[in-house]
């Protein structure tokens, strides 16, 4: 992390699932795509599950936090409200991308952007 | 008490230093203010939001400039 962007507002965090599936990956080139474009900062959700405490301040900090998850099973949304926090939740799913029939590619990128900027 | 300031140099790190001394003043206890500026350091305790105020090594918030009120209440708690 750098040292600039440490010490700016939290405003929007972003957690994906970033899981081992197709899905799990778009979910994460997503949150990476909206973090390079200053719509939101990217943080750990393996950190939030932990319970490691610099990380649970850190969140509570945040305007917004948004949870970014591939499938149904909504790990990165449960792990957030498993923490105590209450994210906006987006699902791949509801976006017509099916586990095992994704690629994720810029175009599933694009798509999947224009949902969560827009809603 | 130690009380360490987490943040890289900005201004509301150095507030918030500022308002953690003032609240040990007010309150007149023993307690030592140290900054923490070096970067591995801070994200040793996982924040990745500064400043952050920690008390005897637990982290007792990240990402707010606290007033010295606020500081107050959270090192008497």
């Amino acid at each position: 992390m750098e040292k600039k962007s440490m010490c700016q507002e939290a405003g929007v965090l972003i957690f994906p699932c970033s899981g081992g599936s197709d899905v799990g990956e778009l979910a994460d080139r997503v949150g990476r795509k909206m973090a390079k474009c200053g719509q939101a900062k990217m943080f750990c959700l393996a950190g939030v599950g932990a319970h490691v405490s610099g990380m649970l301040e850190s969140v509570k900090a945040a305007k917004k936090i948004i949870a970014i998850d591939g499938c149904p099973v909504q790990c990165a949304k449960k792990t957030l409200e498993h923490a105590g926090f209450s994210p906006i939740p987006f699902n791949l799913k509801d976006m017509g991308f099916e586990k095992g029939k994704t690629t994720a590619d810029d175009a599933a990128i694009n798509k999947a952007l224009s949902v969560i900027a827009g809603a | 008490m130690k009380i360490e300031i987490l943040g890289v140099g900005c201004p509301k790190c150095k507030q918030l230093t500022a308002n953690a001394e003032a609240a040990v003043k007010e309150l007149n206890i023993a307690a030592e203010v140290v900054k923490i500026t070096d970067i591995d350091r801070i994200t040793e305790y996982g924040v990745m939001i500064t400043p952050a105020l920690v008390v005897d090594g637990a982290i007792l918030s990240a990402g707010k400039l606290l007033s010295k009120d606020e500081i107050k209440k959270l090192i008497t708690k």
